[in-house]
């Protein structure tokens, strides 16, 4: 019984429905999100701790015990999602506060943003599949309603494709839960696992995992199903853009994570080495293919989620401790600088007016605080020492060598190269170059109290290069638990 | 549209039958088959049939509700009940029950459920009467 677990859930809710009251006083709205941001990022910081040196935490909601009641699971992995997730939705709502315009803002802008976060974070607590579709659909609902904010034409068009995907991938959730149920006759996730242990993982349980990994694919954007994502990202306002970029993919990531470490872990050269890894090099190629032949600020950008996911899965897919923290480091740092250069887009498109960046150039010297600041953070994606992107590969690169997986190393350092070129082509061609706007445009179009909110996912970045010892020591424990399937188990059912 | 005689006659008294079974709905959900849901359903149905057989402006006078507002409260109030037990020291949304000799209705049982369950009335006849009028101003 650890209340604790169900406030990162509660709180952005309760206020979420406040914030529906003021709905025409902005400024309450914001005064009462702000703060809200920060005390979520309290709370996921001392469950994080506490998860830490205590260990696992639940929560059987109306105290209905294990197997047969909804159970709130807060173990490493989770809170340490709980907690990337409080930390990127303080920085894309300041963002949003210093960007967005007064008219966005008031059609029940901030009330969905807090919804979004409830779902998110709910679907990293739940220790129940069926729970799990909720929070799933309470997220869903809410980024429809953002991702189609401000109703312009283009956004009308592109998030009818992204309803229409994400409503097919929920009907195909239902039909893999009811699957699961049917054979095991439980929903609660570690009681699925005993039982799918002792039916041994084969036949139709193999075909339920593969409809899970279709289900939580189309959510995190796996190869093939990947197409919906770089238009949809394209049409909302960057806060929005930067928020879904960094965190909705990883909460479909996390999903497979969870259940391919919790439940379908019998089957490893099946599920994890033959299917995942051959996904996971297709997703990282095809994703950064993608962004090479972009000429535009923003769908570099989303094609670049695609082919960083596909990293995130490499680790899940070679499944050994080190390969999976190197998994999270990705999920961890890509959450920070991609949501961080989502932002720099926007932040780049409130001075050039565009994102096309053919338009563009010169900005280094009209705007030398933005660019100096965006290489960084360009510099962190692409994984160049001593900045966060570097220690992920290497520990993923280092982990397939060790398990003679050469193929999918050959392919990731290969990515590795080519996401380089990309952001390195965005920084020729932003703020290289000649000069496209005028002296006094540039005077006037100041940017600097709008970058300085980017400033903490970037500072993240660099702390997370350098201090990438302690990190790691802190994610290998994070993904022994989860690789011993036994811990949650015993901490859900109390055996 | 022309106001239709018999539609308007016969809407008064069913309009008062819908609303009142919403009510016995509501209350008969704790143990039996109903609940806030169904019974908030209902009521949106009773309260539709008066938007479809008058006119919008004439029903708004008669309720002036902000129905946003209205499912502001319902979730506060549901939410809100399942916190009461964080207070006393038990897992969000446990519920309690226990039996009361009141004046009129004799012994009855009160439960914490009946405050949720009177959010989820709330919510349920906000959502569906503020999604379906939102479509009809627009036409409007």
């Amino acid at each position: 019984m650890n209340n604790i677990v169900i406030l990162p859930i509660l709180l952005p809710l309760i206020v979420g429905v406040v914030l529906l009251l003021f709905a025409k006083n902005l400024k309450v709205q914001r005064v009462i999100s702000g703060i809200t941001m920060f005390a979520l990022l309290g709370i996921s910081l001392y469950l994080a701790h506490i998860v830490y040196y205590e260990g696992i935490k639940t929560l059987e909601l109306g105290n209905w015990p294990a197997p047969f009641g909804i159970v709130l699971v807060a173990d490493l992995l989770s809170s340490f999602m709980v907690l990337l997730t409080g930390i990127v939705g303080i920085v894309c709502l300041y963002f949003g506060f210093k960007t967005l315009s007064e008219a966005r803002l008031k059609g029940y802008f901030l009330p969905f943003y807090l919804f979004l976060i409830t779902g998110v974070n709910g679907a990293f607590l739940t220790g129940d599949l069926f729970n799990l579709f909720v929070f799933f659909e309470v997220m869903l609902i809410s980024s429809y309603i953002l991702i189609v904010h401000g109703g312009t034409k283009y956004q009308l068009r592109e998030s009818l494709k992204y309803v229409i995907i994400n409503i097919v991938a929920s009907g195909l959730f239902i039909v893999g839960v009811a699957y699961i149920y049917a054979v095991t006759g439980t929903l609660n996730m570690a009681d699925i696992s005993v039982k799918v242990a002792e039916l041994e993982q084969q036949g139709v349980l193999n075909v339920i995992a593969i409809l899970f990994l279709l289900v939580f694919g189309m959510k995190g954007a796996l190869f093939p199903l990947y197409f919906w994502l770089p238009k949809s990202y394209f049409g909302p306002p960057s806060a929005i853009a930067g928020l879904f970029g960094g965190l909705l993919t990883k909460v479909g990531i996390y999903c497979i994570i969870r259940v391919f470490t919790l439940i379908f872990y019998h089957d490893v050269a099946f599920t994890h080495h033959t299917v995942i890894m051959i996904l996971a090099g297709a997703t990282m190629f095809f994703g950064v293919l993608g962004a090479v032949s972009q000429f535009d600020f923003k769908r570099i950008l989303s094609f670049h989620i695609i082919s960083q996911v596909g990293y995130m899965i490499m680790g899940l897919a070679i499944f050994t401790p080190l390969a999976l923290a190197g998994a999270l480091y990705h999920i961890a740092h890509n959450i920070f600088v991609k949501s961080a250069l989502f932002l720099y887009a926007g932040a780049t498109q409130k001075v050039t007016g565009t994102t096309d960046l053919k338009k563009m150039g010169g900005l280094l010297k009209t705007h030398p605080f933005l660019g100096w600041t965006f290489f960084v953070a360009a510099m962190a994606m692409a994984g160049i020492p001593p900045l966060s992107g570097f220690f992920s590969k290497f520990a993923l690169v280092l982990s397939g060598i060790q398990e003679e997986q050469y193929y999918i190393v050959f392919v990731g350092l290969f990515v590795g190269i080519l996401t380089l070129f990309s952001m390195m082509k965005i920084f020729i061609y932003a703020f290289w170059g000649e000069q496209k706007l005028t002296d006094e445009e540039a005077k006037e179009r100041k940017i600097g109290s709008v970058v300085v909110t980017i400033l903490p996912l970037v500072a993240l970045a660099v702390i997370m290069g350098l201090a990438a010892e302690p990190v790691f020591v802190y994610l290998l424990q994070v993904s022994e638990q989860i690789l011993d399937p036994s811990n949650y188990i015993n901490s859900v059912l109390k055996e | 549209m022309k106001s239709s005689l018999m539609l308007h006659t016969i809407t008064r008294i069913v309009a008062f039958i819908i609303l009142s079974f919403s009510v016995f709905l509501f209350f008969a959900g704790h143990n039996n088959p109903g609940g806030g849901f169904i019974g908030g359903l209902m009521t949106a149905a009773g309260l539709l049939l008066l938007y479809v057989s008058f006119d919008l402006k004439t029903i708004k006078r008669v309720i002036p509700f902000n129905y946003t507002t209205m499912i502001a409260i319902g979730m506060l109030l549901a939410i809100g009940t399942g916190v009461v037990s964080m207070f006393f020291g038990d897992a969000y949304l446990t519920q309690y029950f226990d039996y009361f000799q009141l004046p009129i209705l004799g012994e009855t049982e009160l439960t914490t459920a009946l405050p949720f369950d009177l959010g989820i009335y709330l919510v349920v006849v906000g959502v569906a009467l503020l999604s379906i009028l939102t479509i009809a101003e627009d036409d409007a």
